[in-house]
Formats: C-alpha cells, sequence, structure tokens
C-alpha cells in the first residue's frame, strides 16, 4: 500500500537516495569507536587529577597525539550526527529543527577543532 | 485514493501509556547517557586545551575536574561511556538482525547495565584515582 501523504503524492517527493549510505556510515563510526574509546581511555584516565608536567609529557608522545586527533574526530561527528538525532525526535518545529541542527553543527566542529588544536600545540611543543 | 492512505497511516503508540520494558528503559538510557556526554567531552577538551596554553590555567581546571564535585563528574562520566559503549553495542547486535527475541534481548540488557558498572570500576581502578 501507499503510504505517501497528498502533498507528498503530489509534490512528487521521494527517497533522498542517500539514506542507506548515511545509516551505514553511523554504524561504521560507531564501530571504529569501540577500539578508539579504549584507546582513549588507556591514554586519557592514569591522566586525569596528575599535574601539568605529567600529562604534557605523556601526551608529546606523536603515537598518542595521532590516537587522540583521531578519536576525537570520529568522536564529534558521531556526536554531531548523535545530538541531530535527538534534535529531529523531540522537536517538532521546522524552523526551530533547521537552526538547532546548523547550531549542533557549530557546537560540535568548534570543540573537536579545538581539541585537535590542543593534543597538537602538546605533542609539536616537545 | 490518497486521503485513504493518509487514513491508514500506521501510528506508533504513544510513549506515556506504553509499559517500561528492559528493552525500552536500557535503549533510552544509551541515548541520554549519549547527551549526557556531550557535557563530559567538553570538560575533557577544556582540560586538555588548559593543559596546551598555561600552568596556573591547567591548575585551575584540575583543581575543579579532582573536587568532590568534579569527581561525581568524573565518575558520571566513565559510567555514561562504558554504558554507552555497551548500550551501542547491543544496538549493533541488533542493526545486524541478531538478538531480537525476548529472552536474549532481556539477557543483553542486564549485561549492558551490570557490565556497565563493572567497567566503571575498572576504568577507576586503572586511572589510579583509587589509591
Amino acid at each position: 500500500m501507499n503510504y505517501k501523504t497528498d502533498i507528498v503524492q503530489v509534490s512528487g517527493r521521494g527517497s533522498a537516495e542517500t539514506g542507506a549510505s548515511h545509516w551505514f556510515g553511523e554504524r561504521l563510526k560507531s564501530v571504529a569507536l569501540i577500539p578508539l574509546t579504549i584507546i582513549f581511555i588507556c591514554i586519557i584516565a592514569p591522566l586525569i587529577g596528575a599535574d601539568h608536567s605529567t600529562v604534557v609529557g605523556s601526551l608529546q608522545s606523536p603515537v598518542k597525539g595521532f590516537a587522540l586527533i583521531i578519536f576525537f574526530l570520529v568522536t564529534l561527528k558521531h556526536l554531531e550526527e548523535g545530538l541531530q538525532v535527538v534534535i529531529e525526535d523531540y522537536v517538532h518545529t521546522r524552523g526551530r529543527v533547521l537552526i538547532l541542527i546548523k547550531l549542533n553543527k557549530l557546537f560540535c566542529w568548534t570543540f573537536g577543532l579545538v581539541a585537535i588544536f590542543a593534543i597538537a600545540k602538546i605533542t609539536f611543543a616537545a | 485514493m490518497a486521503n485513504e492512505a493518509k487514513g491508514k497511516r500506521p501510528l506508533s503508540p504513544h510513549l506515556t501509556i506504553y509499559r517500561p520494558q528492559m528493552s525500552s528503559v536500557s535503549s533510552i538510557f544509551v541515548r541520554i547517557s549519549g547527551v549526557a556526554l556531550a557535557l563530559g567531552f567538553v570538560l575533557v577538551i577544556w582540560w586538555l586545551l588548559a593543559a596546551s596554553i598555561s600552568i596556573p590555567y591547567f591548575e585551575f581546571i584540575n583543581g575543579m575536574m579532582t573536587s568532590w564535585f568534579g569527581a561525581i563528574v568524573m565518575v558520571g562520566s566513565v559510567w555514561a561511556l562504558c554504558y554507552h559503549s555497551l548500550g551501542g553495542i547491543r544496538h549493533l547486535i541488533w542493526d545486524m538482525g541478531y538478538g531480537f527475541d525476548l529472552k536474549t534481548s532481556d539477557r543483553m540488557g542486564w549485561c549492558v547495565i551490570i557490565g556497565s558498572f563493572i567497567f566503571t570500576i575498572i576504568v577507576i581502578y586503572y586511572s589510579g584515582a583509587l589509591s
């Protein structure tokens, strides 16, 4: 049976044809985050509460820096997509949805870039 | 024809008349923990930024994170990260088409809840905060 509403029927709109790859991309990032999260915890957990020289000394390893940058990139994209789903599910006014999705992008990418800047600064300061 | 289709479109039952179940409650907590983790991430990124800027600024953030309130937020974030990861793995299993029967679904729910606390303790122990 045809589930399309009148307006969709008339305007002839259908699938955006990017849904499946978007869905698959979300899952791919989730799978990648399983090992990345373990690596992140192994690097960061022992440093919480440590003094400045210990933290900076430990993060000056390029391997750790690289792993953290990959982790933050994938996580921030995952966070952006996840928060977007939450916005789309619970906000029902179209204008608000569009504004919140843009703010969400701005929020996630700002923090992602700040994280990468901070890690690069520590790693390259060696 | 189109009007007929509109009338017959399926509508999911409203959340407030649905009895909470293991699958629904453990699933919504994946979402809640995910949103809460945004805050935990902001804190960790702020901490990294402070470490890259100056020692006094780092001392300030470090003092905040090691205060009793900071400790609660950190332990909460670790739990949320463990829960979200385990719950996420369960959703990936569902996405692959497995584990939909009631028994497996319930058992996975308990594994996620109990596992999240076990992993939280392991991470806190590994972090050296207890020693």
